[in-house]
């Protein structure tokens, strides 16, 4: 055997680890999942009442995926445009040194630990929604199931909220990345035959770019799935039939806060672990399935 | 005509105030925060601060240094594991990532790097934490050093891949076995870009939280071996922060500003590094 070879299957044993640890990482979560739906059959997938008390135990998670699945839906209402608009900014608006230091500025924002915007979250930002936002919906459209619930600052909207600003950043390099592609003879023919540049924007880079796009969206998902310490300090951590989204003010909870607020409560010889673990599963999935649609749209259009 | 001047002027006053709204609408929780932590942050810091344990849950003395040597001892302990093997990976997947064999390697490496972090928290939990029955500082750096790995790995192969060919090919026209032109020669030119991978990697892992929960726990007392719970200042700011005492969320905010001038000034490192380039 040459040094190279050596060399090959050194690198490919180091490299194997990655591989060898997501297999486990499916096998043991999948494993550890077994019992609880072995006790609660489908129920666990699709049913909401949560009691971990030792002989009336009962775990259905559909609440906590409601509620991953709204707070990120939310993010990307809100994030999106605003991802959009910053990408428009830097690439139509800004000259070099502007768009350096506002790059650096919302790049900055990725770089803040999650755990932050939660403290700033849970003491000024959940303060500003609730006066700003909540409490003047809640009065003039309060009539309306979304905006019934009396505000409290702490809920899916503020769990959402907080997640569009995180989704910020990669959203709008990615977008930004993407407009930039946009041939220059595509916006010139816009401009050729008299359009402005809205025109150009709209019936050129949109058109042209949306896949690119749809990935940034998606990418941005995924982050917003994921997430967990900002959203369960402003979420309000509601469990059982109390989590199911039924106002955008009422307290929830979202797979991942569901599991680090109760994990290490959880007593080990009952199911509540167990039933905590398929949340961890059920997350999984969501994320890996979002990340993948976003990969190969991107991969493909960068090509 | 005028009409239509009319309508084309108020459609690009439209798009210009849509795209500086929104930079202004990003940028205000930036400023915030920074403002916020900063403000909240300076009044908690004084010697003790740095010095002292946490003391009892309520009392307005002591400080948060378990925390910060938490901190330290984890994120080494996890760059120790993580950094190495991350490289090399990067490395496998460069020289050999875009082979048909090699397609399952790569793939695991993107789902890794997909993975929620609080997933590799209950993973370390099932096979560490579990078997060892104890909340460990070892299963903490563990997860930090599983969150780490996919990041160096991919921008590492993404700076090897940066290296113009010529430069592998004079190597390679030297005669020089293919290991030493790839670690000696590629890898020394794509060292800038391999080093600022792993700051943002350390960077990331130092604010990671989730994955401690469950695996080292946090803790009011000093670091006192491997196998026992330990602080950091994550878990800090989690725990703390939605304490009732006052005193308890003073520290969690002079916490959260130590964490934040780390992850900002290693963060603005790197893209002044990599400015100069």
């Amino acid at each position: 055997m040459n040094e190279d070879e050596v060399f090959y299957l050194f690198s490919l044993a180091v490299a194997s680890i990655s591989l060898l640890l997501l297999a486990l990482i499916l096998v043991v979560l999948v494993q550890y999942t077994l019992p609880v739906i072995k006790e609660m059959g489908f129920d666990y997938f699709i049913t909401s009442s949560w009691n971990p008390v030792f002989g009336k135990e009962k775990y259905g998670i559909l609440p906590y995926f409601l509620g991953t699945v709204l707070t990120s839906f939310i993010a990307v209402l809100v994030g999106v445009p605003i991802s959009f608009g910053i990408a428009l900014f830097l690439t139509e608006y800004s000259n070099k040194t502007l768009k350096k230091y506002l790059s650096i500025m919302i790049d900055l924002l990725a770089a803040i630990p999650s755990v932050i915007y939660g403290l700033w979250g849970f003491f000024v930002f959940r303060n500003f929604i609730l006066d700003y936002i909540e409490k003047p919906l809640h009065n003039y459209f309060g009539k309306i199931s979304i905006f019934s619930a009396t505000p409290t600052g702490l809920d899916f909207l503020s769990g959402g909220l907080i997640l569009a600003i995180m989704i910020i950043p990669i959203v709008s390099s990615v977008t930004r990345e993407v407009l930039e592609l946009v041939p220059t003879e595509i916006k010139e023919g816009i401009y050729a035959i008299g359009g402005n540049r809205y025109d150009v924007i709209v019936y050129g880079s949109i058109r042209y770019s949306k896949n690119g796009i749809l990935g940034a969206i998606l990418l941005g998902l995924g982050r917003a799935v994921g997430e967990t310490m900002a959203v369960s300090m402003v979420i309000g951590n509601a469990t059982g039939e109390n989590a199911l989204p039924r106002s955008l003010f009422s307290a929830g909870q979202t797979l991942s806060s569901l599991i680090a607020n109760e994990f290490n409560e959880a007593n080990p010889t009952s199911l509540h672990p167990n039933a905590l673990v398929g949340a961890g599963l059920v997350l999984l999935m969501m994320a890996i399935v979002v990340n993948l649609g976003a990969r190969a749209i991107v991969s493909k259009y960068k090509r | 005509m005028i009409s239509l001047r009319v309508k084309k002027k108020v459609q690009n006053t439209f798009l210009f105030l849509f795209a500086f709204l929104s930079t202004i609408i990003a940028i205000i929780p930036l400023f915030s925060i920074i403002f916020e932590v900063i403000k909240n942050g300076i009044e908690a810091i004084n010697l003790d601060f740095f010095i002292q344990l946490p003391g009892p849950l309520g009392e307005s003395i002591g400080g948060i240094a378990n925390a910060i040597q938490g901190t330290l001892i984890l994120v080494t302990l996890a760059s120790i594991i993580g950094v190495p093997i991350g490289v090399i990976t990067g490395i496998y997947l460069y020289e050999y990532g875009k082979e048909k064999k090699s397609t399952l390697i790569s793939f695991s490496v993107d789902l890794l790097y997909d993975l929620p972090s609080i997933v590799v928290g209950i993973f370390v939990y099932i096979t560490v934490v579990s078997p060892m029955r104890s909340f460990s500082a070892l299963a903490g750096a563990l997860a930090l050093a599983i969150v780490m790995i996919p990041i160096i790995a991919k921008t590492t192969e993404e700076s090897l891949t940066l290296v113009p060919p010529t430069i592998s090919e004079a190597g390679i026209a030297l005669g020089i076995p293919k290991w030493k032109n790839i670690v000696f020669i590629v890898l020394n030119s794509a060292k800038n870009g391999v080093l600022n991978g792993i700051v943002l990697a350390v960077a990331r892992i130092t604010g990671e939280t989730a994955p401690l929960i469950m695996t080292c726990l946090g803790s009011n007392f000093w670091f006192s071996g491997m196998d026992k719970p330990i602080n950091s200042l994550t878990l800090l700011i989690w725990r703390y922060a939605m304490q009732p005492y006052p005193s308890a969320v003073k520290k969690a905010w002079g916490a959260a500003f130590l964490l934040l001038l780390v992850a900002l000034a290693l963060n603005l490192l790197v893209k002044s590094g990599g400015e100069r380039k």
